[in-house]
């Protein structure tokens, strides 16, 4: 997908700013709400991270499933999913996208193929090798992106997924993005080796890096590897370098990273650095603003009808536990 | 009717399901090997006709059997996963109770988790510590989950097909020591044995022994050596655990006064402790003296003969107990 190849890509690109913005709004003011005291438990937010979901969501159909981890709003957003609803999910009110019985760490849209946000770190990586198996018996046209963070490649069931991905040559692409955080651990401090990308390349797995802040770099890189997927090349990991400019969970204040080091790394977040490309290919600054300006209501609409709708029926505290010995 | 022993009464219910439902597969270790060591090698004979593909042979990976089951059945399939035994299944309990307990509800109702996992429960000769575990409590407490556990070849293939047919997930739980028991089968493919439903193993008027799994059998012959003291105790086999038949057990406590729970589990924090409890709070004004258990002690499970024994709940052991509560 070289420049001169593709005559829209401003155009793409602009899409991928209207994305990234869109998160960008959301996770903002998902802030805003939590501070106000809005939102009844913890966020963890993507800010800075954008441009991987976006490019490679942007790459993917509707009928293609993700699987997300605990930090989930980009995901869910770039795969389709409506912030409306999200935002109320947050808020835990009636019209959530999973009706206010899971919060911002289960947000899920089955109706778009976004299989859920979790709470259990690699636990994503054996269902989505799951779901992949289930796409392969129903004979489905379909493939599945699983969303990984750097700290998860230290768990085991990472390890058990990607070799399972491989012996049955599954259609499956590993996204693990690497914000170079594991809570508030630096994940290089607590890890051997050179890395995720060698990690996936010992059982055989195509692996490829990538700037993750870069949404053209990301969405070259990711619209290759989705096809090779779809066309039977079995599962590719993708390692997208990024940095996670806030915290680890919405109440965390970062007393223990280096002064400067967020500022630094800032200077580099990917919405920056698309308008920067998107103002040298043709789109002016005036649509540029007019896109975040978009972003910004219709993120601060969704905050409105969250705050507006009612919190759900206590009593259904007890609907979809089972079928069978269901809650009296 | 046809006269078979437990594992093969499982395999033909497992093959009939799969005949009548494309979506239904099995995976787990060793499911391909003919003549194998290990349990898994009963669905060998399952290959030829249901292929690899439904019949998944797997590495030793039991976060990613149990795993991928959810997330199969979350997209749409219907997995069998055979974790083997009991204390093996302990390495997947993350996402038994944490994913296909949780997913239905945390999401909202999004999606339904229609798997069977099984897993083999008891102490038989000489296991020891790690592969003679009763566990079934630890699923009854969790909610989301169906815990079924067969005492006989008929209830064992009834149940299955019932599990594999039902939406929720289900554990279901054999006996290791009545794989090779042998009794009559229904060769209906048509016909399941209800969840939720107990049955009277052995018709009583003086006293109720409440008992599941590979306990109703020794139940029903201590009441064969309490039938000589002129002792006349019904047996009930419960064959669910969750969602269990409360009004069977209720009609059999008001009918004879006294009731026993026996299991083989450790009794301190068993599922007896769950039954002898509703029946206290429920069926109180019924009760001629209160409710009597027996269950192991709490004590790992010892390898040598004689401390074997100590920690095996015996026919003579539960019609001591009995007497005890006819006395009473």
């Amino acid at each position: 997908m070289a420049d001169d190849t593709i005559t829209n890509r401003p155009a793409r690109i602009f899409d991928h700013y209207k994305t990234m913005s869109l998160i960008r709004a959301f996770e903002e003011a998902a802030e805003v709400a939590f501070d106000a005291g809005m939102v009844n438990g913890s966020i963890h937010q993507y800010i800075g991270e954008e441009a991987i979901a976006t490019g490679v969501c942007s790459n993917l159909r509707k009928s293609d499933y993700i699987l997300s981890n605990h930090r989930g709003h980009g995901h869910a957003i770039a795969k389709g999913a409506n912030p409306e609803a999200m935002m109320k999910e947050l808020f835990g009110r009636v019209g959530g996208t999973s009706g206010a019985k899971g919060g911002s760490m289960h947000i899920a849209d089955f109706s778009v193929g976004m299989l859920g946000a979790n709470g259990i770190l690699a636990d994503g990586l054996t269902m989505g090798v799951g779901a992949a198996q289930a796409l392969v018996l129903r004979g489905v046209d379909a493939m599945v992106t699983v969303f990984v963070g750097d700290g998860t490649t230290n768990r085991g069931p990472f390890y058990e997924a990607l070799n399972w991905a491989m012996i049955y040559e599954l259609p499956v692409l590993f996204v693990c993005e690497n914000n170079t955080y594991a809570s508030s651990t630096v994940t290089r401090k607590v890890t051997a080796g050179p890395g995720p990308v060698a990690r996936a390349e010992a059982f055989g797995m195509p692996a490829f890096d990538v700037d993750g802040n870069d949404v053209l770099a990301v969405d070259e890189l990711a619209a290759d590897l989705v096809s090779r997927v779809r066309n039977g090349g079995g599962p590719h990991f993708l390692h997208a370098r990024t940095y996670r400019i806030k915290g680890h969970i919405s109440l965390d204040k970062l007393l223990y990273r280096p002064e400067g080091e967020t500022e630094e790394h800032w200077k580099g977040e990917p919405i920056g650095r698309c308008a920067a490309w998107l103002l040298e290919n043709g789109i002016g600054q005036d649509e540029l603003d007019a896109a975040s300006a978009a972003a910004n209501e219709r993120i601060a609409a969704a905050v409105e009808a969250a705050h507006a709708a009612p919190f759900p029926d206590a009593k259904l505290a007890f609907a979809d536990v089972q079928d069978m010995g269901a809650p009296q | 009717m046809s006269e078979m022993n437990l594992g093969d009464a499982v395999r033909v219910a497992l093959a009939e399901e799969m005949r009548r439902d494309p979506l239904v597969w099995a995976l787990g270790e060793d499911l391909s090997t003919a003549h194998g060591a290990t349990a898994g090698s009963q669905y060998y004979q399952l290959i030829d006709e249901f292929g690899p593909k439904r019949i998944v042979n797997t590495p030793i990976s039991e976060n990613t059997i149990m795993g991928a089951a959810v997330g199969a059945a979350v997209a749409g399939t219907r997995p069998v996963a055979d974790l083997r035994m009991a204390d093996f299944a302990m390495c997947a309990v993350d996402e038994l109770v944490n994913q296909a307990a949780k997913i239905r509800y945390m999401f909202g109702g999004q999606a339904r988790v229609p798997l069977v996992v099984r897993q083999m429960i008891g102490a038989r000769k000489g296991g020891a510590a790690q592969h003679s575990q009763s566990t079934e409590a630890w699923y009854v407490h969790t909610p989301g989950l169906v815990v079924v556990a067969p005492a006989t070849p008929a209830d064992a293939k009834g149940l299955l097909k019932a599990a594999i047919r039902c939406d929720d997930p289900v554990v279901f739980m054999e006996h290791k020591e009545l794989m090779a028991t042998t009794g009559e089968v229904s060769d209906d493919a048509d016909e399941i044995v209800p969840i939720g439903k107990a049955r009277i193993a052995r018709e009583g008027r003086d006293m109720t022994i409440v008992a599941w799994s590979k306990m109703a059998l020794i139940a029903t012959e201590a009441a064969e050596l309490l039938a000589a003291d002129g002792i006349d105790a019904e047996v009930i086999d419960l064959r669910s655990l969750w969602p269990w038949d409360q009004d069977l057990v209720y009609a059999s406590v008001a009918k004879t006064g006294r009731l026993l729970v026996a299991q083989e589990a450790v009794q301190v924090g068993g599922f007896g402790a769950e039954i002898a409890a509703d029946v206290g709070e429920n069926m109180g004004g019924a009760l001629k003296t209160p409710v009597r258990r027996i269950g192991a002690p709490r004590i790992p499970v010892p390898y040598a003969e004689p401390m074997e024994n100590e920690y095996r709940v015996t026919a003579e052991k539960v019609a001591a107990k009995a007497r005890e509560l006819a006395a009473g």
